[in-house]
């Protein structure tokens, strides 16, 4: 006895790191059917590639020769270095995947001929991924750079940042127009952060700046002001992207990454936002475009009420507001992923907080364990066609003048 | 008003599907094509559709494991945690969406389950009926 006609045993019967992306994502097609995504223009504004798979070339970025040297040296010489030199990544505590569950987190492995390593290989595996999901254009950011903000030598971090920058805006930018990036800040280094500007802001491709928000520096310090106004001057939109730390004073009492992974996304934007709205710096920069990202969207009408409960007592705490915080809140942009999608009317309140229609932002997060299809939004049942489409497309649209 | 009647198809023998192991097919059914993952445990067969309840992934391709649970003492202190070797979860590769392959759904919220298909197996042939 045989099969019956019509029935085909799949070739990949178990997902793991070297399925390919096409494959893992197969079933986002679905969507794409069901809610006529194809006619959607859809930007995806969170997404990674992993840079260290190109780390030793990257490396040779490096400005200073003694600073590259130590770099090759450590590449050479160190086993476990090999492609983590100089970083402050700690290998042995990504927990991302949950022990295997989510096989893309840890590793796409997969086969690019023609393109073995490097950004040609970074460039297919985005290729691949936005066919999936039916984006038109993807924000790539690297991925354990997010963490550069922790490194213990500041000035290593901005090397490291300034030699990525260089190499992403040569080698991967040139090769997909549909590829856009926000590049990382040396925020330590605010006359570092201006030179950043300086060189690639006109880069094609580049379309804002981005703070790494796991750092203990307070954003409204005098010394950034200059940063801000010139990224108004430029109509460049300053992006807070959120990261893991389960190393400071909270999160340190965590025994479980889920725990330290939901808190600490969120805090560190908090803490951001809270410093940037009481300070009154959308009132010094009002044209300066801000985006606050991969930290959810169930954080935003707490803090809306949180600081205006706060701020209708404190007025003198936090002179140089003329409205309650929340209406600031309510001026920025936010991206998507993950979405807190668990209570449906949670769900709606947030998203008519943050005035959602025009100022949400889809964002994917691929490949990542917590990302989101197209088709989380699309499936919104309280979203009409014009809110859906501004949220996966038109609000990017116009945000980065795409 | 037009009814559909449900068809069997042969989808594979009984030893492609060994204890605490899968098969995953698509069949092709015009309006109905669906792709399916039958699991045995326990000798028992087990099919589902390969969509997950969360974002729509592709949960009969994800690893399967037993179920994590966390031992407490007589104190209620964790001893902290084991297997349950007597249950078998599929995980869904996308975002680890866990489902107990005896009934379909989520340990920890029952009304996310995967959509049970009918499977047979009989004289050594699997049938999944669509």
């Amino acid at each position: 006895m045989t099969i019956d006609d019509g029935v085909r045993r799949l070739p990949t019967q178990e997902i793991t790191t070297h399925t390919d992306s096409r494959e893992i994502l197969a079933n986002a097609a679905r969507d794409t059917a069901r809610y006529g995504l194809e006619e959607y223009f859809i930007v995806d504004v969170d997404s990674h590639h992993v840079e260290l798979d190109s780390w030793p070339e990257i490396l040779q970025y490096l400005d200073s020769p003694v600073l590259r040297d130590t770099a090759n040296q450590m590449m050479k010489n160190w086993p476990n270095a090999a492609r983590l030199a100089l970083h402050n990544h700690s290998p042995g505590l990504t927990m991302q995947d949950v022990s295997g569950r989510i096989p893309h987190q840890a590793a796409l492995g997969e086969e690019t001929p023609g393109a073995p390593g490097g950004a040609g290989r970074d460039v297919t595996l985005v290729r691949r991924a936005m066919d999936a999901m039916s984006i038109d254009l993807q924000v790539v950011f690297p991925q354990p750079m997010l963490e550069t903000g922790l490194h213990p030598q500041p000035q290593v971090a901005t090397a490291l940042l300034q030699a990525y920058n260089r190499w992403f805006t040569a080698e991967v930018l040139p090769r997909e127009p549909r590829i856009k990036t926000m590049l990382g800040l040396p925020f330590e280094d605010p006359d570092a952060c201006l030179a950043t500007v300086e060189e690639f802001a006109d880069h094609p491709g580049v379309i804002g700046f981005l703070v790494t928000s796991q750092r203990h520096a307070g954003v409204h310090r005098n010394a950034y002001m200059p940063l801000y106004r010139m990224l108004e001057e430029r109509g460049l939109p300053i992006g807070f992207h959120a990261g893991p730390n389960q190393a400071d004073s909270m999160t340190s009492t965590m025994n479980r990454f889920l725990s330290a992974h939901a808190m600490s996304f969120v805090t560190c934007n908090m803490t951001h936002m809270t410093n940037w709205v009481i300070n009154g710096i959308p009132e010094r920069f009002p044209g300066l475009k801000t985006i606050w990202i991969e930290s959810g969207l169930a954080w935003v009408p707490f803090m809306m009420q949180r600081l205006d409960h706060e701020y209708y007592m404190r007025q003198s705490d936090a002179p140089l507001l003329t409205k309650p915080p929340s209406q600031y809140m309510r001026e920025m942009f936010y991206t998507s992923q993950p979405m807190e999608w668990t209570d449906d009317a949670l769900l709606e309140s947030t998203l008519r907080a943050i005035d959602a229609p025009s100022t949400l932002m889809y964002s994917s997060d691929w490949p990542h364990w917590d990302f989101d299809v197209p088709g989380k939004i699309a499936s919104i049942p309280f979203l009409d066609d014009h809110a859906k489409r501004n949220i996966l497309g038109e609000t990017a649209r116009k945000v980065f003048g795409l | 008003m037009t009814t559909t009647t449900a068809r069997s198809f042969d989808v594979g023998a009984s030893d492609e599907v060994p204890e605490r192991g899968r098969l995953v097919v698509t069949i092709d059914a015009g309006a109905r094509t669906v792709t399916v993952g039958v699991f045995r445990f326990r000798g028992r067969l087990y099919a589902y559709e390969n969509v997950c309840a969360h974002q729509g992934g592709p949960a009969c391709q994800g690893r399967i494991v037993s179920r994590v649970r966390e031992r407490l003492d007589a104190q209620q202190r964790s001893l902290g945690t084991v297997f349950d070797e007597d249950t078998m979860h599929i995980v869904c590769p996308w975002h680890g969406f866990e489902y107990d392959v005896t009934t379909g759904r989520h340990p920890g919220r029952p009304d996310y389950a995967l959509r049970a298909v009918t499977v047979d197996e009989e004289d050594g042939r699997v049938r999944v009926s669509v």
